[in-house]
């Protein structure tokens, strides 16, 4: 077997390394290929439901047919401007929501007792354990008109009426910070608790008082722990399609909802293809900001 | 060691995990309520446990997703093993960048773009090679473990970024090859990290819902899928039975899986002072003879 591969001038390490990368190429980067290819495809009634791209006429001619028209439509109808538009301020908001609660969160964690911190830690990761379709449907049950919180303000004669609150965009904003919380406090976590606390202290030592200190020091040093909170919570949420539709109003537009709705509803495979495309050209740059805030990271801890 | 107000990060604290807890903790308490109203109390009682048991197309679907899960995590802690160990191990080479950010992205992709993209690849594959015939099991497997094992890439990464790679130099100073030192050094010692793992991408599988969407055949309806369709309909008690059910058994695994790693390190702990106190032993009675 050794001698073998030695004979295909192939090394081991080669060979392990061939591994996942051929599955990855095959499973994840290939596909967005043939993704590409059927945007620019025509509709038809048929399985697939869209035509070749390639055509043979005979005298080895090959014809290549794009049709720019899936993105043509994209950009015309403003459906599908409003959807992103609207994916876009939701995930920016509901990540912003997420820092807000998740910051506190992982910095009292990190300040915490050691023994502490792990019971702690394990509580912030014990969710993603458990259905994240299962927690968002624990929601309808609290949110909805005759639901937890409307009948306990009824009961306590808060109000008459019940609030409208399953069914709106308030609702979709709890969903999402409540699905993608720990998503924020983990790389937050990791990063508050390797800081230098003597840092904090010299400043102390030097007159500047608690708050001077958490805004010049602790917040700056942070700066990479929330990045990568804040990637990790907005890149999945643009793209949402559970949240929306089961806690979020009928109409509400978001993007993931509008390609599930083409594929699955219309069967426009093309414009299906279009959509996604156009989803992913504007999340590459932050994906790629991911990718090198991650890297950075592990192999700094691993050096010193 | 005081900065900042102690009682400001008990209320962060506090309230946070009220957040996360309180909305399970209503599904689970409620799973006992007699009343079909599943907001409205209406006495203890298990009725809705035992309609779940009945159904049978409930039954049908947990049965497919618990195997696709435990086939797909499997394979995915192999390749992702893989994985962790090259980004880890192998120091930089020609496309070491391109996979590092193949194993990130599916971590964050949109599910909706993974699984579209899949399913595309899947029915093109079909046309060119005649496989896989129509999509169903096979489809669903290959999907989790492309979505699943990037997370155990991560984690394998991670831990064996933390750990000491002289123990792995010392075998191979001994002679040992590279096959044998990771079975025999790197695997017992990166253990738990696969056990977390393989957790992890069980749950994810059993969760998944829009990749699966994409990707499965008319006869092939996982859990996640019949929930889903019976949730958008409004709450029914039986789901929360079930949920309650899955956090069961999430809750029992977590702790058993912490039990058992806190033995191991305390009995290492035990181990290493034994040796240490055998070690002076020797010493002394050296001394003395």
């Amino acid at each position: 077997m050794k001698s073998l591969l030695k004979r295909l001038g192939l090394e081991g390490r080669t060979v392990v390394t061939a591994i996942p990368y051929l599955w990855l190429l095959l499973f994840f980067l290939i596909p967005f290929v043939i993704v590409l290819k059927i945007s620019f495809s025509t509709s038809q009634i048929a399985m697939p439901p869209y035509e070749p791209l390639l055509h043979w006429t005979g005298d080895k001619v090959m014809q290549i047919k794009l049709n720019l028209g899936n993105f043509a439509f994209l950009v015309e109808d403003d459906l599908y401007w409003r959807a992103y538009l609207n994916s876009i301020k939701v995930a920016a908001v509901s990540t912003i929501l997420c820092l807000l609660i998740g910051y506190p969160m992982a910095y009292a964690m990190a300040r915490s007792n050691p023994s502490t911190r792990n019971i702690l830690l394990l509580l912030v990761a014990l969710p993603f354990f458990t259905s994240f379709l299962l927690r968002v449907y624990a929601w309808i049950g609290i949110l909805k008109n005759n639901g937890f919180i409307n009948n306990a303000l009824i009961s306590l004669g808060l109000i008459d009426q019940p609030i409208q609150m399953l069914q709106t965009d308030f609702a979709v904003y709890i969903g999402i910070v409540y699905s993608y919380l720990p998503f924020m406090i983990m790389p937050l976590y990791a990063n508050l608790e390797k800081m230098d606390l003597t840092l904090l202290e010299a400043a102390a030592d030097l007159g500047s008082r608690p708050w001077q200190g958490f805004l010049k020091i602790t917040l700056p040093l942070s700066k990479p722990g929330i990045i990568a909170g804040c990637l990790l919570v907005f890149i999945p949420a643009v793209g949402e399609f559970v949240i929306p539709s089961l806690l979020g109003d009928p109409g509400m537009l978001m993007i993931g909802k509008v390609l599930w709705t083409e594929f699955f509803n219309n069967r426009d495979w093309p414009v299906a293809s279009a959509v996604a495309i156009a989803l992913l050209l504007f999340l590459v740059i932050p994906i790629m900001f991911l990718d090198r805030a991650q890297n950075a990271e592990p192999e700094e801890g691993g050096r010193k | 060691m005081n900065h900042g107000r102690p009682w400001f990060r008990m209320t962060s604290l506090f309230l946070g995990f009220a957040f996360l807890y309180i909305p399970v903790m209503l599904l689970v308490i409620y799973s006992f309520n007699n009343s079909r109203l599943v907001t409205v109390w209406g006495g203890f009682s298990t009725r809705w446990y035992g309609e779940l048991l009945r159904n049978e197309q409930i039954l049908n679907a947990a049965w497919l997703s618990v195997e696709v899960a435990a086939i797909s995590a499997s394979l995915a802690v192999a390749l992702g093993t893989v994985a962790g160990l090259v980004l880890a191990r192998f120091g930089p080479f020609k496309g070491r960048t391109l996979l590092s950010g193949l194993t990130t992205a599916p971590l964050v992709m949109p599910e909706v773009i993974t699984g579209l993209s899949l399913l595309l690849l899947f029915v093109t594959m079909e046309q060119v090679i005649g496989w896989p015939a129509g999509r169903g099991m096979t489809t669903i497997v290959i999907s989790h473990i492309t979505l699943t094992m990037a997370y155990v890439t991560v984690i394998v990464q991670s831990r064996l970024a933390q750990m000491d790679d002289s123990l792995e130099e010392a075998a191979m100073d001994l002679g040992a090859r590279p096959l044998k030192v990771f079975f025999l050094i790197t695997l017992p010692i990166i253990a738990p990290a696969l056990m977390s793992g393989w957790l992890l991408a069980f749950t994810l599988s059993l969760d998944d819902l829009v990749i699966t969407s994409f990707v499965a055949g008319p006869g092939s309806s996982t859990l996640p899928m019949v929930i889903f369709s019976k949730v958008r309909l409004g709450v029914s008690p039986d789901i929360n039975a079930l949920a309650t059910i899955l956090v069961a058994v999430v809750a029992v695994g977590v702790v058993v899986a912490g039990y058992t790693m806190t033995r191991q390190q305390k009995q290492k702990e035990r181990d290493a002072q034994m040796a240490l106190a055998a070690n002076q032993q020797m010493i002394e009675s050296v001394k003395k003879g």
